[in-house]
């Protein structure tokens, strides 16, 4: 909400300056989103009066008026807006004067006739977006006077974040009575006197939902003028809350919700059937709003109906079919109180968030509707004159807000706020927020105000203690709490020691969105089902990963696009799918690597990076677990059919995907190099083998090379694990040096350099056990891998 | 001493004279001091000479063969000498050129926000707990006190699966969901992905959040002051001056906003503060009664407060980044300035 620092000082003035009243306001949560001036810099303007006016001889459109300023003699202006005529009040811009935009009035000569100056209207003078012709000033505005202090335009404009449950500030007296409780300030509201009755014309009203409209007021004035000019003042007031003039009716109910918080509505009474009923919407009805919306209403909706139709979206926006406009002479004025539970959520179904809305859903003060409709009574008379009828009132006790009283323990205060204030200091906070209090042996109970919704139970009123008091004049302690010594799991790795790995192997870290392009997605996952957003922000973000490859491989793009040419990523992170119906959120561990295997440097041979430079990578990993994997030849959709392992724990477990990008894929997402991708499971990948002591022994150990000759499709991971699966207990490790295709090897087969590295606990190994052992195993490859010893 | 004698060490001298390598050294000595040289063989003839004559003679072919030996000495000294030197002045690199091997990269500066932070309150004891990112309405609205059609949720942009399944809007659901499971005394952070439906230059449809709670008995709002002014003072590395405004948040009360003096201009107002000179960096309260009714915590037994706090904005303040959206383009010009 936005108001005018001159309408709240007006009510209480306090001896601060208005930074100083941001400032408080701020502290006490109110927060004060800008500061900004009334009006745009600009001097040398006065109210004039064109006290004669003559045809320009030589342009049509012109006037030549003379102007009273208020000197000696009135001023020579040439003018050209269409609304200027004898008697008409006017901002005159003097020579001299500097208008905004750095704009220099000086005497001039249009068309040959001298002009000393120049006749404003509200945009010249930086108070309106756009105007239509010269701004008309009221007939008593004194001539003369400096147009600044005139409209008090040196005035400032705040800006109040409020938060949801201060509905209470929602409006200048609201305000105002924050103001002075933070000052220790007496107020009084504005005065507002009954109007005299002059007529006992009115409309029966019915409410057939009394707990969503608990009170409902509503008179009508006859023989209004809609035609009558809102006072400047008014309209200036308005302009600060941001508000444009609509006429003296509209303007004056937007006036009493900005000056008390109590939406009203005006309807155009001759254009309503029979009289009003608050009800729910039938199903099939619909309405034209003010804005020219039509929506389709439902039982939920609650609509002011006549006897003929739904006439407004009650609490929320009024309809176009009974709306004021210039010709309406008879209106119908509503004021009432609507439950916040019956608006909450109504307006944002139809898109709508209106200033009556916003009120009603957080809490307008159900005692204040006598006194608004009064307010606002008075204000249309005054202006637009008029009749006043009688007030029809229809209130249901039993659903209007109740504000039973809260029992405040002194304890609890201490307790909460770790701080004993004195009785009379807890009172007196109390009692200038408009509650009372009656005091027992151990507290108070304190009945809230009508106008505060937000005080329920007791931590409300410990929050109004703590907030009047001053949030940093609270104590502030060290933290004194027990505390429990953590557990250090040691046979989960922590996932910022891979992360580390990582960073340290080349590897930057990325974080890409959750949500991802379905088509990328398709492309990468088809198998996966997907989990789709009701509401995406764009086409691009719609669908939850099913893989973290989604993200990094548009990543890479974004770099491989701005001249990068090596690409190392990694992401931690959540996937998301369905399984049997049920959503699974599971964390991965995912990278990508193109480019060079290094970077670019001397002294070493530039070659891409291959399967195997990723697969050190990974091992490494499973090194600092101390948990043996398998990488197994596998088919994944994404990957190359050739270059794709899947990674099993030693229970067989899937952990995840290493592999190079499918060359499809590749061409199809737009790159020019291989690329390639892991994912794994984090739990699995974090499991830690807690190590377990092996005695040393003392005896040397040997190595054998062994050079086998088997088929192409034999994996040497099936070799070593061939080899290790041996009951041999004296082999410590096997090596693979070398692998070799070519002369002395057929075709389709290839030859395993191998190093067996054997050592005994309890003795030195002698030849011939050694090539008993040797000979064991290479029996053993002959039978399962169809090995042979290469001669 | 005979003549022969003489010659061979006039001989061996002159040949030592020549040698320039230590290679031909060797060879030198083979030839005069080896089981078939010169001076061997002379030692060999003694076994003909009588006791007498072979001590005498004995003698002489000793000191022959030391004077050689002592000039071989030499020799082999000098030849060393020279050869390490020319080794020296051989492997003489240019110690300038640049290392070789793998480059290291470096962490996203939002997991070094997240580590710093996490660090700070495991020092104090609390612990690091994650959550689900798709949660569903109770834990992320109802049990924190925000029923539907509540205000409050019209400030979450909440995106939807359905009626009942969101992706959290903060990580507060954290707070519930450990609640539930555990008693307290609870000293608990949760750093995580939050997600809001809205993109423009300050917000990106998905960043990081920390939230953090404590809850034993006589917890108050002194001790949520003190936790946080140390935080900030702790992550800042500064005495920086922290203050506290009165908010709302459904699932706290007391409320409140924590604003810092601008790290950007010192408190003395600029573009990045609003020319305000304070930031606003974190929300915190006690713990409301209705969240503690929720999970069953007899909310007169025990009391607690808790923060959250965005963890790009931190990150931002802390390194002068002044895009949002910078976070999540993985630019590996922006990534590698934080290695
Ligand atoms: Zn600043």
């Amino acid at each position: 909400m936005q108001i005018s620092v001159a309408w709240l000082r007006s009510y209480i003035n306090p001896a601060i300056s208005t930074e100083e009243l941001v400032e408080q306001l701020t502290m006490a949560g109110l927060e004060i989103g800008s500061v900004e001036p009334a009006a745009a810099q600009f001097s040398g303007v006065v109210v004039g009066e064109v006290v004669a006016m003559q045809q320009h001889p030589d342009a049509d459109r012109l006037r030549v008026c003379q102007v009273a300023v208020g000197a000696a003699e009135p001023l020579q202006i040439v003018c050209g807006a269409s609304n200027v005529r004898v008697g008409l009040k006017i901002p005159a811009a003097l020579c001299g004067a500097v208008l905004p935009g750095d704009f220099k009035i000086k005497k001039s000569k249009l068309r040959g006739e001298e002009s000393f100056g120049m006749l404003c209207s509200e945009k010249e003078l930086g108070l309106a977006a756009d105007a239509h012709g010269l701004m008309e000033l009221a007939d008593d505005a004194p001539v003369g006077v400096d147009i600044r202090d005139y409209l008090s335009l040196d005035d400032v404009i705040i800006e109040v974040d409020l938060t949801p449950n201060r509905a209470d500030c929602l409006c200048v007296e609201g305000l105002a009575r924050e103001v002075a409780v933070l000052n220790k300030m007496d107020w009084s509201t504005t005065q507002v006197n009954n109007a005299p009755i002059s007529h006992q014309d009115v409309l029966t009203v019915s409410v057939a939902d009394t707990a969503a409209c608990p009170r409902y007021l509503g008179r009508l004035i006859n023989g209004v003028n809609a035609k009558a000019v809102t006072p400047l003042w008014m309209q200036e007031r308005l302009r600060r809350s941001g508000l444009r003039s609509l006429g003296p009716l509209v303007d004056v109910t937007n006036y009493v919700l900005i000056e008390l918080g109590q939406p009203l509505h005006v309807f155009d009474a001759q254009k309503l059937s029979g009289g009003i009923t608050v009800r729910r919407a039938k199903a099939d009805e619909s309405l034209t709003l003010l804005n020219n919306q039509v929506i389709q209403l439902d039982t939920e909706a609650l609509v002011i109906a006549d006897d003929q139709q739904a006439l407004a979206l009650a609490g929320i926006m009024g309809g176009s079919n009974t709306a004021v406009n210039d010709e309406t002479q008879l209106v119908f004025l509503e004021c009432a109180f609507f439950a916040p539970e019956a608006i909450a959520g109504k307006a944002r179904r139809f898109g709508l968030h209106t200033d009556s809305s916003h009120r009603f859903e957080r809490g307008v003060d159900a005692t204040l509707q006598t006194r608004a409709i009064e307010r606002a009574t008075q204000l249309i008379i005054d202006i637009a004159g008029g009749s006043v009828g009688p007030i029809t009132e229809v209130t249901t006790d039993a659903t209007l807000p109740q504000r039973p009283a809260v029992f405040l323990r002194r304890l609890r205060i201490e307790k909460t706020l770790g701080i004993v204030l004195a009785d009379e200091q807890i009172l007196d906070i109390f009692q200038r927020l408009g509650m009372t209090a009656q005091t027992q042996a151990d507290g108070w109970h304190i009945v809230p105000p009508g106008f505060r919704f937000d005080i329920v139970i007791e931590a409300d009123l410990i929050e109004e203690i703590a907030r009047v008091y001053g949030y940093n004049n609270l104590p502030s302690s060290s933290l004194l709490m027990r505390s429990e010594l953590s557990r250090a799991t040691e046979a989960v790795l922590d996932i910022d020691r891979v992360k580390d790995l990582l960073v340290d192997r080349g590897y930057q870290e990325a974080i890409t969105y959750s949500f991802v392009d379905e088509e990328i997605q398709k492309a990468i996952a088809p198998e996966m089902e997907v989990i789709r957003l009701k509401n995406p922000i764009s086409s691009e973000l719609a669908v939850m990963r099913t893989t973290l490859w989604c993200g990094l491989l548009k990543a890479a793009l974004y770099n491989t696009n701005r001249q990068q040419n090596r690409v190392r990523l990694f992401e931690t992170g959540l996937r998301f799918f369905k399984k049997d119906g049920e959503t699974q959120q599971q964390k991965m561990l995912a990278g990508l690597v193109l480019g060079g295997a290094y970077s670019e440097q001397w002294g070493l041979q530039a070659r891409k990076v291959d399967f195997f430079d990723i697969k050190a990578d990974l091992q490494a990993l499973f090194v600092l677990t101390g948990c043996e994997v398998q990488f197994l030849s596998a088919q994944q959709s994404a990957l190359h059919p050739g270059q794709a392992a899947e990674i099993l724990s030693s229970d067989g477990d899937s952990i995840g995907w290493l592999g190079m990008l499918h060359p499809t894929l590749e061409k199809q997402l737009g790159f020019d190099t291989p690329v390639f991708l892991f994912e794994m499971d984090q739990n699995l990948v974090l499991n830690k083998r807690i190590p377990v002591f092996k005695s040393l022994s003392k005896y040397p150990s040997v190595r054998r090379d062994l050079a086998l000759i088997v088929k192409e499709d034999v994996a040497v991971q099936a070799i070593i694990s061939c080899i290790k699966g041996s009951a041999e207990t004296a082999l410590q490790d096997v090596i693979v040096f070398d692998i070799y295709r070519g002369k002395g090897v057929d075709e389709g087969s290839k030859s395993v350099a191998l190093s067996l590295i054997m050592q005994d606990d309890t003795q030195t190994l002698t030849d011939s056990e050694i090539d008993a052992i040797v000979g064991r195993l290479l029996t053993l490859l002959t039978e399962q891998m169809n090995a042979k010893l290469r001669d | 001493m005979s003549a022969t004698l003489e010659e061979i060490l006039a001989q061996a001298l002159q040949e030592l004279a020549t040698v320039n390598d230590l290679n031909q050294l060797d060879k030198v000595r083979v030839h005069y001091l080896g089981k078939k040289g010169l001076f061997t063989l002379q030692m060999k003839e003694l076994g003909g000479l009588d006791p007498e004559q072979r001590r005498s003679v004995g003698q002489i072919i000793n000191q022959a063969k030391d004077q050689f030996q002592q000039q071989l000495e030499a020799c082999k000294e000098r030849l060393e000498t020279v050869a390490l030197a020319t080794r020296l002045a051989g492997e003489r690199i240019d110690v300038t050129l640049p290392g070789r091997g793998q480059s290291v990269a470096g962490l996203h500066p939002v997991t070094t926000t997240l580590r710093r932070i996490s660090k700070i309150f495991a020092s104090v004891g609390f612990k690091v707990v994650d959550g689900p990112e798709i949660e569903d309405d109770y834990h992320n609205f109802e049990a924190l006190n925000i029923p539907a059609h509540h205000p409050a949720r019209a400030m979450h942009d909440t995106f939807y699966f359905d009626a009942h399944t969101v992706l959290r809007t903060h990580t507060s659901p954290v707070q519930i969901r450990v609640m539930e499971s555990e008693q307290p005394p609870l000293k608990v952070i949760a750093p995580g992905r939050v997600y809001r439906c809205d993109s423009d230059i300050t917000h990106t449809p998905m960043f990081h959040q920390v939230e953090g709670f404590l809850v034993d008995t006589d917890v108050s709002f002194a001790d949520l002051k003190g936790v946080v002014y140390e935080f900030l003072r702790a992550f800042f590395e500064k005495d920086i001056q922290v203050r506290f405004r009165p908010s709302y948040f459904p699932f706290t009360e007391p409320s409140a906003e924590v604003d810092i003096e601008c790290v950007m201009c010192n408190g003395e107002g600029c573009r990045v503060c609003s020319q305000t000179g304070w930031l606003e960096v974190m929300g915190c309260g006690m713990i409301h009664p209705e969240v503690f009714k929720a999970v069953n915590i007899d909310s007169e037994r025990y009391s607690g407060f808790a923060f959250g706090m965005g963890v790009e904005r931190l990150a931002m303040l802390r390194y002068g980044i002044n895009d949002l959206r910078l976070f999540f383009e993985n630019d590996l010009k922006f990534l590698e300035q934080f290695n």
